[in-house]
């Protein structure tokens, strides 16, 4: 029935399959620019905190690629990575660690965390195949909710980490006195027209690409994908499609984990407490954005849609704050934005019979 | 076949299992109470029973579309949207009383059919993926709600200076109409009200509009119901010998509860006649005794108005199930494919079931406003879908089974959680400001944890039936090893051919 | 002579350049019960399709023809329309609601409504649906469905629970139910049915075609045609063999009419193979939780070098054999390979011991529809094996291309490089992807299920070709399974037919026609005298 395309409609195809959403945010990203330039805005300085916050933003939508490419879909539990990695950096703290060394140290514990925690939630993604992803929000909305109790709970004496008075942790735990704000940030830092380019960060998030972009041509990645894919094939060709997305979790969740450690660093504040709760969104947008689907996402998706969506978010407030002379849209217009992207996706899942 | 031993203990597990959260939920609440010295039984009832006629029909909203198959109507939200939309014409022209409340309703319902007829084409276009999509199209309609009310009221709408509802501007000095509703706004008191009363000129407001119509003391409409529930039972038995499809419960059952319910009675009435206790002494016989205090004296008033608007949509939901509509929702939720090729047409039914949601939730959210007295115009709504869903599931609904008993249930031991929680939160961290963190935690967990188990239960029962054992189990190892497995699966039929009742009285079980 | 109650007259069907029906004319009485038989693909369900209106007729150009009911030409564009009729089917898969009762399964969408003052007001308001539902009334229906088939089932029993044999039952009474039908397909009513079901099965039908209605019975148990029908039709490739009345014929006749003279595809060396009796690979009492194609109990034994086709009828467990074996499906039994034992529901270990396997389900099962050729094909090596990994333990490219471009030659894999999509070659070439993608993995063993399904003809050659030269020049022991008969016939060694999940025979591929279609029905040519078979063959 099918036959070889012919080469006429081949590029009708081709731009017939190239996703919609990415042009369509970049499209409108470019207008807004446009528009700050016209108001004399300082537009370039508006690009080097959307570079800055994609490259913060970067490793929590990484997190994506793996659970989306095992078929578990979109990681609506990112709370589960972000609440290890949270703990960790606080242990780092509690140890008296500072500068680089807490990172480091926060880093590798988190992505201890990670796992431990990632392969109980592929335990549970397995369990409750087919419902994934609303099963997966309120794995996160819960998971937040028991730390919430840890970080009442936690027996943590240091003195940046706790109130005054009372029991329990700060909300926000500031970096600077630990030495630990923007480490990555001011690494390698250096200016060109204007543009401040935070290298480390953005060298944090590179590399971690990169391990990801090698780890999808590993057989474990191949693997991982085809199961996504398709996990008939994948069983018939001898895989465990069970373990391979409680791999796909763990990375996935190792790497929210090791992210808000990142985040946080060039944030210059661990916040706790419900700060993870509403991440998972966001992240899932960006790489809806960079033009991945709930079922098929790669490397590059998460970097176009990172710097799209976060450019998008920094761009807008302060332009439409002077078009509409000082009322506050930002949160309005990023719900509107970022759920119209998901509930886009929703409906493209195929297989969505009986 | 089954030794009857065994045949208990499965059961109980059985049950244990399908009531795994309702059990959960007991057991804290129970724990919770045990733990707060400062909390009183009528106290606990006063909190729960409040709490009971504030989300009543919200909860309700949510029982048609998990019959139609759509799970748990996450989208309930769009429906309390709907609500304060219409809330905020009818406070900004300052209608208030029955009648505005009855406006809010009239208002409501259009703009609650359009979203309901949206929400269910997008339920029908993210097919199988309908909680999640319904929990995200509540955060989409979040977003256009807040344009809405930031910038559309005053930005294109005109609106007067000065209004209080309104984020005042002025402009050198002088008030100008300003943009956007403020972040909360008032209902306006109630005509009982003691500022009201002491204002000749107060304008009745829509706080409890619905609550302070009629109110009758705690202890007298548990006794009207308990009397409600025996005659209802009594009168269900009657039936039930005439037309043998319904099903019976055996006399003690029958006894169990007619029991319990007459205690009900007696507990209200003791609490009616005498709520500080009474000494009784006869003094010709030289023998009296004092009758203890009732526990349940001085729960409070129940607003016996919005009480019937509950019992009446829960009696309509019951009632739409016995309709062709309800039994098209039931065949469509069991089997979309079957119900399809049966020419039921699928995709109307579901966006029927979803229109119906949305607009009990628009209605319900209503009541629960009257009830609050305040509006966070922005985030009144947030809570909205999730503690409505998480209630029915606690009552022992799942995404696949819910209805009216479960919302009841649900009502009552969800809002216990939430008064008993700083108790609990005391018990096991010593720290009453968990208490937040764990109703948070209950909440969402319970959420997880029933769709969870729902999803494993079903994926489970699939693989059952298409594991080998249940087609063609292997031969018994013991004796006889001649008999085929063709003739055993005959046997049991023709077993079952000669006592037909026997078998469907099992399944009907 | 009763009036035709349904007729076919001309009745052609194209899907695109494929003709699947070809002028086919069928006259049905009331009263009458009419078997419809036919081997795979012989046009039987595009024919009963086109009774019930499906859309899938409907929007490939529809037929040429018409179909006429009591002598009117008639119009059925949806199965709406067909209902309509009267005209009522009971499919094969079950169209019932477990957790719903009898009665109401039988009622669905064909509820009563109550007629009483509270419903014709709200129906006013809020429409037809509004109203109540008549649950006594219908239960009554429901019991009288049930009774007219002499079942003493309680009608207001949940569906769930109840056995197999009684759902076909329950969708019977459901056809009957409406009050207009007259015309009832019975699409293999008898084949999930134990014997004594059965039994009861046929002889509720020969009451209600007592009662005037006009059974067509498609079955493949040509005993039970014999013994109930009244006339049988006979469809191979699309055409109408014969229509006979049954007392006119005998079981012999049928199964020849219905395989037929098979033309054998490119067996040009039609000399039978030397095969050393050295068994490679043998099957001990094999059951597979197949769904359709259930396994009930198979023992085969396969000799090294050899091609073994297995044969039979949709549905009757061929295909559940090779998936079993890979561990696709629940299966239990033994399993030797070159003596050892297999493990089963293992595949890993299985495709490790040097199994291959090419699936039936191409597109489902067999191919990354959205990932290259190359990566296709060196997928399993790569995650049974490891290799294609260079040092670091990433896939490598070069390694990848290299072999499948020595496949894409090698098997003629016609594409515009080795960098697209499988999901853009044609049925052929995906096949052969698939192949390659077993031969990549050299075993020494292949299954390769449904090789040419979807294939065209000048392709269907070449896959065969290519076949039978891996056995022939390559001594690899191939187990085909195939829905078409001519193409087992045309390179294997020997056919072994399936029927009802069990071996019925095997056969070598020159066997007589009459041999085959009596297996593929279930009966064993062995138990017959050959005088019959003669007979047979005459009466042709």
């Amino acid at each position: 029935m099918e036959e070889t395309a012919k080469s006429g409609t081949d590029i009708k195809g081709l731009i017939k399959s190239l996703p919609p959403a990415p042009f369509i945010i970049g499209g409108f990203w470019v207008l807004v620019l446009i528009v700050a330039a016209i108001l004399n805005m300082p537009w370039v300085w508006l690009i080097s905190d959307s570079l800055q916050r994609a490259a913060i933003w970067g490793m929590l939508v990484l997190a994506m690629v793996p659970s989306i490419q095992s078929g578990t879909g979109p990681n609506f539990a990112l709370p589960v990575g972000l609440c290890g990695g949270m703990l960790a950096m606080v242990t780092a703290i509690q140890l008296g660690f500072t500068g680089m060394g807490l990172l480091v140290m926060a880093a590798g514990m988190a992505a201890i965390l990670g796992i431990i925690m990632g392969y109980l939630y592929g335990v549970l993604m397995n369990a409750v195949k087919g419902s994934e992803m609303a099963i997966a929000t309120y794995t996160g909305f819960s998971i937040t909710a028991v730390f919430f109790i840890i970080w009442l709970a936690v027996p943590f004496d240091n003195p940046f980490l706790g109130w005054f008075i009372g029991e329990g942790l700060r909300n926000t735990i500031a970096l600077g006195p630990m030495a630990a704000n923007q480490v990555l940030d001011n690494f390698l830092m250096f200016e060109v027209i204007g543009l401040t380019i935070r290298t480390g960060t953005i060298l944090v998030f590179a590399v971690f690409c990169t391990l990801v972009w090698l780890f999808f041509r590993s057989k474990t990645g191949i693997a991982i994908s085809a199961v996504g894919a398709n996990p008939m094939f994948a069983r018939a060709a001898g895989l465990n499609v069970d373990r391979s997305r409680i791999i796909a979790n763990i990375i996935s969740t190792s790497l929210a984990a090791v992210g808000v450690v990142v985040y946080a660093q060039s944030f210059g504040f661990l916040q706790l407490y419900d700060f993870p709760m509403w991440m998972a969104f966001p992240a899932v947008a960006a790489v809806l954005v960079g033009g991945a689907t709930a079922q098929r996402a790669k490397v590059i998706h998460v970097v176009i849609g990172v710097i799209l969506f976060q450019g998008l978010l920094t761009t807008v407030p302060p332009v439409f704050t002077e078009i509409l002379a000082g009322a506050d849209m930002t949160d309005a217009a990023r719900m509107v934005i970022q759920n119209a992207i998901i509930l886009y996706a929703l409906t493209k899942i195929r297989g969505g019979g009986k | 076949m089954i030794d009857s031993r065994n045949d208990f203990a499965s059961r109980t597990r059985a049950f244990l299992t399908n009531n795994i959260v309702t059990i959960i939920f007991v057991i804290f609440v129970v724990a919770g109470y045990l733990s707060s010295p400062g909390i009183s039984v009528s106290g606990l009832l006063s909190e729960v029973i409040s709490r009971f006629f504030r989300n009543g029909l919200l909860v309700l909203a949510l029982i048609i579309p998990v019959m139609a198959g759509l799970g748990l109507n996450f989208g309930i939200v769009v429906g309390a949207l709907a609500a304060v939309l219409a809330i905020i014409p009818v406070r900004y022209f300052g209608i208030g009383g029955m009648g505005g409340l009855l406006l809010c309703f009239a208002i409501a319902l259009p703009i609650a059919l359009l979203f309901g007829w949206l929400t269910g084409k997008l339920y029908n276009k993210t097919r199988g993926q309908e909680m999640i999509a319904g929990i995200i199209v509540g955060f989409f309609a979040e977003g256009l709600f807040l344009i809405f009310v930031l910038f559309i009221i005053g930005g294109v709408i005109p609106v007067a200076a000065g209004h209080p509802m309104i984020i005042p501007r002025s402009v050198d000095g002088v008030a100008v109409p300003g943009v956007g509703i403020r972040a909360a706004f008032d209902m306006g008191a109630h005509a009982t009200h003691p500022v009201a009363m002491r204002d000749p000129y107060h304008v009745p407001g829509l706080s409890s509009a619905m609550d302070f119509l009629w109110r009758i003391d705690f202890t007298v409409a548990l006794f009207v119901v308990a009397l409600g529930v025996i005659a209802f039972l009594v009168i269900r038995r009657v039936m039930a010998k005439k037309n043998k499809a319904i099903k019976k419960s055996t006399k003690l059952v029958f006894g169990l509860k007619c029991g319990f319910w007459g205690l009900i009675a007696l507990l209200a009435l003791h609490g009616m006649l005498m709520p500080d206790g009474m000494i009784f002494w006869f003094p010709g016989a030289g023998f009296g005794f004092q009758a203890p205090a009732s526990p349940i004296a001085g729960t409070g008033m129940i607003p016996v108005v919005t009480g019937l608007v509950i019992l009446v949509f829960s009696l309509l939901t019951t009632y739409f199930t016995k309709t062709k509509l309800g039994q098209d929702c039931r065949s469509v939720g069991q089997s979309q494919h079957i119900a399809n090729a049966s020419g039921i047409n699928v995709d109307r039914t579901r966006i029927i079931a979803t229109m119906i949601s949305t607009v009990l939730g628009a209605w319900g959210m209503i009541i629960f406003l009257q009830n609050m007295g305040t509006v966070s115009t922005y985030t009144a709504h947030r809570q909205i879908g999730m503690f409505s869903v998480a209630a029915l599931l606690v009552g022992g609904a799942t995404a696949a089974k819910a209805g009216v008993k479960n919302a009841v249930l649900g009502l009552l031991l969800f809002h216990a959680m939430f008064v008993v929680s700083p108790g609990v939160g005391r018990l096991i961290f010593g720290n009453e400001l968990v208490a937040e963190a764990t109703r948070n935690f209950m909440t969402y967990g319970v959420i997880g944890l029933s769709l969870g188990l729902h999803v494993w239960k079903t994926r489970k029962a699939a693989e059952r039936e298409l594991s080998l054992d249940a087609f063609d189990p292997p031969p018994p190892t013991n004796g006889n090893g001649g008999a085929s497995n063709g003739e055993g699966g005959d046997s049991s039929i023709k077993e079952m051919l000669n006592a037909p009742s026997n078998a469907t009285a099992d399944t009907v079980e | 002579m009763a009036q035709n109650l349904l007729e076919f007259r001309g009745v052609s069907k194209n899907y695109a350049d494929n003709q699947v029906l070809h002028d086919i004319n069928i006259e049905i009485k009331a009263g009458e019960i009419h078997a419809l038989i036919g081997e795979n693909g012989a046009g039987k369900s595009t024919l009963m399709n086109i009774l019930f209106g499906m859309p899938v007729i409907h929007s490939t150009g529809g037929f040429e023809g018409e179909v006429c009911i009591c002598g009117e030409p008639v119009k059925i564009m949806s199965p709406h329309d067909a209902m309509e009729m009267g005209i009522g089917m009971v499919h094969q898969e079950f169209m019932l609601i477990p957790a719903f009762t009898i009665a109401e399964n039988i009622k669905i969408n064909r509820e009563i409504p109550k007629e009483n003052a509270l419903n014709s007001t709200m129906s006013r308001i809020f429409g037809e649906r509004m109203k109540t539902l008549d649950f006594k009334t219908m239960n009554q229906d429901a019991r009288r469905a049930l009774d007219r088939l002499e079942m003493s089932l309680d009608e207001f029993a949940l569906v769930a629970g109840l056995p197999i044999g009684y759902m076909q039952f329950v969708e019977i009474a459901r056809e009957i139910d409406k009050t207009n039908t007259r015309i009832l397909v019975l699409d293999e009513p008898t084949a999930v049915l134990a014997e004594s079901e059965a039994e009861s099965l046929l002889s509720a039908m020969r009451k209600l075609a007592a009662e005037g209605i006009a059974i067509v019975f498609i079955s493949h148990r040509l005993d039970e045609i014999i013994n109930v029908c009244d006339r049988v039709t006979v469809l191979r490739d699309g055409e109408l063999v014969v229509t006979k009345d049954v007392k006119d014929t005998n079981v012999i006749e049928i199964a020849e009419l219905m395989i037929g003279r098979k033309v054998s595809i490119g067996k040009e060396d039609n000399e039978a193979r030397e095969i050393s009796d050295d068994v490679i690979f043998e099957i001990k009492d094999l059951h597979v939780a197949m769904p359709s194609e259930r396994v009930r109990g198979v023992d085969l034994k396969v000799r090294r070098g050899e091609i073994l086709g297995i044969g039979g009828l949709a549905g009757q467990g061929k295909l559940g054999i090779a998936n079993g074996v890979m561990g696709m499906y629940p299966a239990r039994g033994e399993v030797l390979f070159e003596g050892k034992p297999l493990p089963l529901n293992r595949t890993k270990q299985v495709l490790k011991s040097g199994v291959g396997f090419v699936s039936e389900d191409r597109k489902g099962i067999g191919l990354l529809l959205d990932e290259p050729i190359d990566d296709n094909i060196a997928f399993t090596e790569m995650s049974i094996h490891g290799n294609f990994l260079n040092f670091l333990g990433l896939c490598d490219s070069k390694a990848i291309r290299e072999n499948a471009l020595k496949m894409i030659k090698d098997l003629d894999i016609r594409c515009t490089n080795e960098k697209q999509h499988t999901g853009r070659l044609s049925g052929g070439n995906q096949q052969k992807v698939c192949v390659a993608r077993a031969l990549t993995q050299k075993p020494k063993l292949l299954f390769v299920s449904e090789p040419t399904r979807g294939v065209d003809i000048g392709a269907k050659k070449l896959i065969l070709d290519l076949l039978r030269s891996l056995a022939q020049d390559q001594g690899m022991t191939i187990i085909m399974t195939s829905s078409e008969l001519a193409e087992l016939c045309s390179i294997c060694d020997s056919v072994t037919i399936i029927c009802e999940g069990k071996v019925i025979g095997t056969l070598p591929p020159d066997a007589s026609p009459v041999e085959f279609g009596l297996m593929m029905s279930g009966i064993c040519t062995s138990a017959l005298d050959s005088e019959n078979v003669k007979e047979g063959e005459v009466a042709q």
